[in-house]
């Protein structure tokens, strides 16, 4: 490999629980109050920059859009030990849908320069969509791999991966620059070292706003969403069924009985 | 989906960069002049690659959205083979073309898949367009979005429905950001609105607790991708018309992305296929209790599911996990075995059909949502079930 790779890993803050408020008037999720944690995801996305950064040699640069809180996650992210990071943060971005996040981040990604490898996290534990890589990879004009579950080799501008599918895992080849959606099966995310967390703590944080970027309002946020939530509801819940208590032999009888009942055995 | 085209301003000054940074090869300078052929798709890169802003994208609506009709459907194939989301899909494709009044078209990517239009037809497509070339024989992503965004741009849909599998979830997004057009993910519910006509998109976010219902009101097609086993399949009518339409494939295909192998798990049962599953949770104390369930599973014909910790401490491998960062499962049995039913796992696995769990505590939330939980020690429960169901089997 002649030339370093410039890697970006896009992240998202998301609650760290999964039970969260919504307001009804406008669809949109509060936020406020509930602790934020880097989508669990991404943190696999950011572990995959840093083991290519250190096998092939290049630079780790991290990437949200979010709220002025996000800069916690990018903080964290440099603790692992990514050297650069950029928050996208206005009001006019606020509200967008997968499409208007991609696009959005695609700009900004055309803005912080040339790229080898963009990497993202499978989906989010809040949107839970895993559009927002591929839409991206559409817009920036480059190819996309979703669910890479190995990083074989990058060698003279071509990365050989595997990916996991439902059935079976496939080997895959591409030219650079391409996204790629990274999986659990990809690598376990190291912890901050100290060194890290101090880097972190003094780390300047690259801030983007539409004034640099100069987008069309019409493009971004609600504004640019093609889809809109129209209702938020709460799942009817399950009834609790029957419990039963015994001997294991009786227990082992109750489910056996269930099974013959179900036409299972 | 709006139209749209480049052109090329006086500001050109035939430098040749955007030839160079064209993907699709569609830029060549005539003259001191850059050129755009049809192979162009409009992507944009050339736009940012010119250095001096010679290169405007053009985009107009050339329609109304009343001119986008019909239902079109992805047909999702193996090997020739079709994936059963499909006929699900053709199910509820065809109440929501009833209910509009319009037509069910079907759309199949593929090779040697041609003698499945038939099939197509008798579950409720009235269109079945084919694009059958030995270069597609399998799966890529940038082959298959172009084409199934040409075939969006013929039929003009007014609804795009994709099954929500692995593959699925990864063309989805690449045809919406082509078409310019919403996508909603993993859909459970899918209505019409009677008073708009607009396509109600209901689905679950942040692991189930809240379900959320979307509309695509401004740009076509309302594009969705669906949850697999959630909606009924089509039945089969063998009586029923419709027309075949064979394509040939774009001359330029692009194809950026080469497939060196491919290495199909065999052994298992896949957990997102399964209508059987049981799973194993923390309770299970270590990697051994697995064994145990793969033991029960063998007998009753079912896949083995797993809670995050189990995979986190290694005693099976992450393809198992079941949950909010796992796989959402929706089988018709799930055996919940030593798991307490944290919301992140019930995100993955509370829609199956029966519960049955056994667990230690009959405080766990795991109860709540089962259709009978056992209070037990599964290292108790679980061999004697197997002993019965095999002598059963033995006496059968
Ligand atoms: C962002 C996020 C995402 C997550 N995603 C997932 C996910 O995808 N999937 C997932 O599963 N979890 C997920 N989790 C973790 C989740 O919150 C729980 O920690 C996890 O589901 C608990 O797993 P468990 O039920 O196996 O373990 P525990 O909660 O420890 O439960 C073990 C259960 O076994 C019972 N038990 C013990 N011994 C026996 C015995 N001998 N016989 C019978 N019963 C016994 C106990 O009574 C207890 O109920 C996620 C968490 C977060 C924060
Ligand atoms: N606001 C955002 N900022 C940066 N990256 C994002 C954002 N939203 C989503 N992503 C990336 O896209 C992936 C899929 O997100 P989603 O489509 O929401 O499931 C995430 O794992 C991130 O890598």
């Amino acid at each position: 490999m002649s030339a370093e790779l410039n890697i970006i890993v896009c992240i998202k803050q998301v609650p760290e629980t999964t039970e969260v408020e919504f307001d009804e008037e406008t669809g949109r999720l509060k936020r406020e109050g509930i602790a934020a944690i880097i989508n669990p995801f991404d943190e696999y996305a950011i572990e995959t920059g840093l083991q290519i950064k250190e096998k092939y040699g290049g630079k780790v640069k991290v990437l949200t859009m979010g709220p002025p809180a996000a800069d916690q996650a990018l903080r964290d992210s440099i603790a692992m030990g990514a050297e650069e990071a950029y928050l996208a943060t206005d009001r006019v971005f606020a509200g967008a849908d997968t499409w208007a996040t991609s696009y959005t981040l695609a700009k900004i990604i055309n803005n912080i320069g040339k790229f080898d490898l963009i990497i993202c996290g499978l989906k989010t534990t809040d949107g839970d969509t895993g559009q927002t890589g591929p839409e991206m990879a559409e817009t920036l004009g480059v190819p996309c791999i979703c669910y890479v579950s190995e990083i074989l080799s990058i060698e003279n501008g071509v990365i050989k991966v595997k990916r996991s599918l439902d059935n079976g895992v496939e080997l895959l080849e591409a030219s650079l620059p391409i996204l790629i959606t990274v999986g659990k099966d990809i690598a376990q995310p190291r912890l901050a070292t100290l060194r890290g967390r101090i880097a972190a703590r003094k780390a300047v944080i690259n801030q983007i706003t539409n004034k640099e970027l100069g987008l069309d309002i019409k493009t971004i946020g609600l504004d640019g969403s093609f889809t809109r939530v129209i209702k938020i509801f709460t799942p009817p819940s399950t009834a609790g069924g029957e419990i039963l208590q015994g001997t294991p032999e009786e227990l082992a009888e109750s489910i056996f009985q269930k099974l013959k009942e179900k036409k299972v055995i | 989906m709006s139209e749209k085209s480049v052109t090329i301003t006086d500001a050109c000054i035939g430098c040749g960069e955007c030839t160079k940074a064209c993907p699709f090869g569609s830029i060549t300078v005539v003259d001191g002049l850059a050129v755009v052929s049809d192979d162009c798709r409009v992507c944009g890169v050339c736009v940012d690659a010119c250095p001096v802003d010679a290169i405007k994208i053009k985009e107009f609506e050339i329609s109304t959205l009343s001119d986008f009709k019909g239902v079109l459907v992805y047909a999702e194939q193996h090997e020739g083979k079709i994936h059963p989301v499909v006929y699900e899909l053709l199910g509820k494709g065809r109440e929501l073309a009833d209910q509009l009044g319009e037509e069910l078209y079907t759309v199949l990517i593929g090779n040697n898949i041609g003698k499945q239009g038939d099939q197509l037809i008798s579950r409720g497509a009235d269109r079945v367009y084919i694009y059958e070339d030995s270069s597609l024989s399998s799966f890529r992503d940038d082959p298959y979005t172009q084409i199934l965004a040409e075939c969006v741009q013929e039929c003009r849909p007014s609804i795009l429905l994709i099954g929500a599998t692995g593959l699925g979830r990864a063309l989805g997004p690449r045809v919406a950001a082509r078409l310019k057009t919403g996508l909603t993910a993993d859909c459970t519910g899918l209505e019409i609105d009677p008073e708009t006509n607009l396509l109600l998109q209901t689905r679950p976010a942040y692991g189930g607790n809240i379900m959320a219902t979307i509309i695509t009101p401004n740009s076509r097609p309302q594009m969705a991708t669906v949850r697999y086993k959630v909606m009924n399949e089509a039945k089969i009518d063998e009586k029923r018309n419709g027309v075949i339409i064979n394509r040939s494939i774009p001359k330029s295909l692009q194809d950026r992305v080469k497939v060196l192998g491919f290495e199909p798990i065999k052994e298992e049962i896949n957990i997102t296929d399964a209508d059987i599953i049981v799973a194993g949770g923390k309770g299970l104390n270590d990697a051994n209790g697995f064994k145990l369930l793969e033991e029960l599973a063998k007998e009753i014909g079912a896949a083995v599911g797993a809670s995050r910790p189990t995979v986190d401490e290694g005693w099976i491998t992450y393809r198992h996990q079941v949950g909010l960062s796992g796989k959402t499962v929706r089988p018709k049995l799930y055996i919940a075995c030593g798991i307490s039913g944290v919301v992140q796992h019930l995100a993955g696995m509370k829609t199956s059909d029966i519960i049955i769990s056994i667990n230690k505590d009959k405080e766990a939330p795991i109860c709540s949502v089962s259709t009978i939980t056992a209070i037990g020690d599964l290292y108790e429960v679980i061999p004697r079930l197997i002993e019965k169901i095999k002598t059963h089997k033995k006496n059968q």
